[in-house]
């Protein structure tokens, strides 16, 4: 039993399975938009992880990468007149190289000054989105064209859910490669002791590089993918609070599992679905939260379930 | 015939100064010894030999090749390797991951075919997962290949360093205090392991304060004395200079060693 | 010429306070490797408690003084509670562990208090002087003398007090602290009570000017943190002159560039900061020892 919770290939077995089977339980449309959301977050977070998890650096701006996928979508159809899957993957491409330009200067840094300068990095990037008025609609935010496949507009709560979902596990499933091939070991090498890397002939920051990159892009197509469904984008994807969010996700989850990232994303999206009456105490609960876990279970949930789960009933 | 020369190294701290003009040369094959009091600069002067430092004045040569101000990469690429006084393991990894990141630069680096887990990628990891396991049976961890590295003890995260730094095909090794921390059994073990390491053709550089290992396996001893060159030869030179007595053992140990002598 | 006096008068009243909250930073990061994000919320809560107690009945000073010792306390909870349990963790958990409370804090505000701009009332009334073509507010007058007063307090009481010593001896090396008999987790928590006075005093004397509100915080925080930064992170000097030139770089760009933009400059200096010399101005470089 143990063996099998190891094998990570089966962990993809198993969350497609989920993927596929979930909606026939789940009691209305309002449900599956909600587990879309959970989808999206996860395929974000996945990002992150790869970054923090794996390759053990930090970001505490990657809120910019969500609101250029974001943004893109909306901006590509209204000033540049591209289709929407055509946006996308721009919006995609300009994430990758913003985070190959900004992250070879910023990588070289470690701790308080990784974390501050990937935070500069968000909040300038929120910024010009929120002043820019006149492009972005500013505060107000604006609206996104429904994405145009082969003719069809794709809306709907379930179509969405699809697309996020299978998303999702090609996502994981490149995670689970990239971890088991020796650019997997380079990165957890890194994380471990970075100087032991760099005397084996790790170009340690060409790695941090690709992880930076890596994880930009997943969180691109999440936010790319958040205001597709929605239909409508606001500076709130590039802001402050998501980034830390984020973060929350990945390390209340458990950084450096897969399955972690997904509850954590779980957790933060379900969780105020259910405070919708306590929405004014949500910035108190989150904060709350954030100390609590961070103090009691500072490797994160999943790891602490799968250590609890080792050593056996007593 | 030598593999590596240093020459009047020099690096100083803020106002101290750690190396004060540094010179010796290292042979093909053979073990060769840095030794002295604490604070003599052994670990300074091997930090700035494989890269982690960069000296600010003097050259580094290694195969002919002036390697003085290269990164520890470059120095991994010509063949330079390195184990750590304070362990650098890979602690959340396990015991033959650890080896097997030792192999990097023998792999195949393609990111898309890692991506894709393209049928190249398993045969890559299938070799490489078999040499890691042949340099664990070499320091005698076979048994621990899939247990954590935060698992281990002391003396087997030494051994498990050296097969790491081997697992780079290293013309030259550098370990740093390989037997500290290890109990006689340990040194045993560790001995063993740095006489098969230079059977195979692996120069070592050694610093080392256990003296009776470094006196049973070292070709030639190099001593240094608060960053300076104390005296260079063989064991038995070495062992019976008054100046290194000193050096460890202050005058009246010199006293006494001499008595002990006669 | 009259513009130029302009912006460094509001230059240096706005940089006088981000040297506080850059102050404040510096003194818990020396005593204990922690960046506090929630630095900017002790800001805040001056200024709001202080209207609240105000509108609750009490004279200003009175108001003021129940907002210091509040936010003291709120301080020393923030490292009983938050940081002391957390003792062990990585430096980016202990960072994410502040910016927790911070939020925390903010939620906690908005809901026990409001989330509407509030003011108080100036000093010493609000008429502007007229230097040099320039308008000074008396306000920012106070604002300057208020905060370069907390700069010498400070200075003397790490300096002529045994207090003070023991907060030095504990940020210089914590383990060398303990085993001369300092008890360094309560030094540390002390950190937190003064850089938490510091902050408050801060938020009473600029509010007259800037208005508070719930969430003004986090901007405060993070131009602090730029400060510190851009004066060499962990160098105190450095903090309060970081601070400042941080507060004319901002008002002479919002002058002279884009006034849209002004925000935009702390981060643009970190970023710049970091690339370039990530020391800061005053601080050192240091080597990993292997």
């Amino acid at each position: 039993m143990r063996r099998c919770l190891n094998s990570p290939f089966l962990l993809i077995l198993a969350l497609g399975a989920v993927v596929a089977l979930l909606p026939l339980i789940l009691p209305s449309n309002f449900y599956v938009r909600v587990v879309a959301i959970v989808y999206i977050n996860a395929l974000a977070v996945l990002g992150l992880n790869l970054l923090m998890g794996f390759a053990g650096q930090v970001s505490l701006g990657h809120a910019g990468f969500f609101g250029i996928g974001a943004y893109a979508v909306a901006l590509g159809p209204v000033y540049l007149g591209l289709p929407g899957w055509a946006s996308l993957i721009g919006g995609t491409a300009l994430s990758g190289l913003l985070a190959f330009v900004v992250g070879r200067p910023i990588l070289r840094l470690s701790g308080y000054y990784l974390a501050i300068a990937t935070l500069g990095m968000g909040v300038l990037i929120s910024m010009v989105v929120s002043n820019e008025a006149n492009i972005t609609g500013g505060p107000n935010g604006m609206e996104v064209p429904r994405l145009v496949l082969f003719g069809s507009r794709i809306t709907g709560s379930l179509t969405w859910y699809w697309i996020s979902g299978i998303t999702l596990v090609i996502g994981a499933l490149i995670v689970v490669n990239l971890i088991e091939s020796p650019t997997g070991r380079a990165f957890r090498a890194i994380h471990d002791s970075e100087i032991a890397a760099r005397v084996l002939g790790v170009d340690v920051a060409r790695y941090k590089l690709l992880a930076f990159v890596l994880s930009a892009v997943f969180t691109s197509i999440a936010g790319s993918y958040l205001v597709l469904l929605d239909g409508f984008v606001t500076p709130n994807t590039t802001s402050f609070l998501l980034s830390i969010e984020l973060v929350v996700m990945a390390v209340l989850g458990g950084l450096g599992s897969i399955l972690g990232s997904i509850v954590g994303a779980a957790i933060l999206v379900i969780l105020p679905q259910f405070l919708t009456v306590f929405h004014d105490y949500e910035h108190a609960v989150l904060g709350a939260i954030i100390i609590v876990f961070l103090i009691f279970l500072p490797s994160g949930i999943v790891p602490a379930l799968a250590s609890l789960i080792r050593r056996g009933p007593a | 015939m030598s593999i590596l020369t240093v020459e009047n190294l020099r690096i100083a701290f803020g106002g101290v100064i750690a190396i004060d003009g540094v010179s010796f040369s290292v042979r093909r094959n053979e073990i060769f010894a840095l030794i002295g009091p604490n604070g003599a600069g052994k670990t300074t002067l091997f930090n700035m030999i494989s890269g982690l430092y960069v000296p600010q004045s003097g050259r580094i040569v290694l195969d002919g090749e002036d390697v003085t101000n290269f990164t520890p990469q470059e120095l991994a690429r010509r063949g330079m390797s390195r184990t750590f006084q304070n362990l650098q393991v890979f602690f959340r990894m396990s015991a033959a991951e650890n080896v097997m990141v030792g192999r990097h630069l023998h792999e195949n680096r393609n990111v898309f075919a890692h991506l894709l887990a393209l049928p190249s990628v398993h045969a890559q990891n299938r070799t490489t997962r078999a040499r890691a396991e042949e340099l664990l049976a070499l320091v005698g961890l076979e048994g621990v290949a899939d247990r954590a590295a935060s698992s281990l003890p002391y003396g087997a995260l030494k051994r498990l360093e050296i097969a790491r730094a081997l697992a780079t095909e290293p013309k030259i090794l550098l370990l740093d205090e390989p037997a500290a921390g290890c109990n006689p059994v340990e040194t045993e073990e560790i001995d063993a392991v740095i006489k098969t390491i230079a059977a195979q053709g692996v120069t070592v550089v050694l610093v080392e304060h256990d003296m009776r290992l470094v006196m049973r396996i070292s070709n030639r001893i190099h001593v240094l004395d608060r960053g300076r060159t104390l005296a260079e030869g063989s064991a038995a030179e070495v062992r019976s200079n008054p100046a290194v007595v000193t050096a460890y053992l202050g005058g009246l140990g010199e006293q006494e060693a001499a008595r002990a002598r006669d | 010429m009259a513009e130029l006096l302009q912006f460094t008068f509001s230059g240096l009243t706005v940089g006088a306070i981000y040297a506080l909250v850059a102050l404040g930073f510096t003194l818990i990061y020396n005593a204990s490797d922690v960046a506090n994000f929630a630095q900017g919320e002790f800001v805040m809560l001056g200024g709001m408690v202080t209207v609240f107690a105000m509108a609750a009945g009490l004279p200003i000073g009175f108001a003021a003084l129940v907002a210091i010792v509040f936010v003291a306390l709120v301080g020393l909870l923030l490292h009983r509670l938050a940081i002391e349990p957390a003792r062990g963790a990585s430096s980016v958990t202990l960072i994410i562990i502040t910016i927790g409370a911070s939020i925390f804090l903010r939620g906690m505000t908005a809901i026990l208090l409001d989330k509407n701009f509030h003011n108080l009332p100036p000093f010493f009334g609000s008429e502007p002087f007229v230097i040099g073509g320039a308008t000074l507010l008396p306000q920012s007058l106070v604002v300057l003398v208020g905060v370069a007063l907390v700069l010498l307090a400070v200075w003397l009481f790490m300096s002529r007090t045994l207090l003070g010593k023991s907060l030095l001896a504990t940020a210089a090396n914590r383990t060398a602290a303990q085993l001369t008999g300092i008890n360094t987790s309560a030094v540390i928590g002390m950190a937190f009570v003064i850089s938490a006075m510091i902050g408050a005093v801060g938020g009473i004397l600029v509010t007259p000017i800037t208005l508070t509100y719930y969430d003004a915080g986090t901007m405060l925080a993070l131009k602090g943190f730029a400060g510190a930064v851009l004066g060499g992170m962990g160098n105190p000097i450095g903090a309060v002159v970081g601070g400042l030139v941080l507060g004319l770089l901002e008002q002479f760009s919002a002058g002279y560039l884009s006034s849209q933009y002004k925000d935009a400059v702390a981060f643009i200096v970190i970023l710049l900061v970091l690339f370039t010399m990530p020391q800061g101005l005053f601080g050192a470089k240091t080597v990993e020892r292997v």
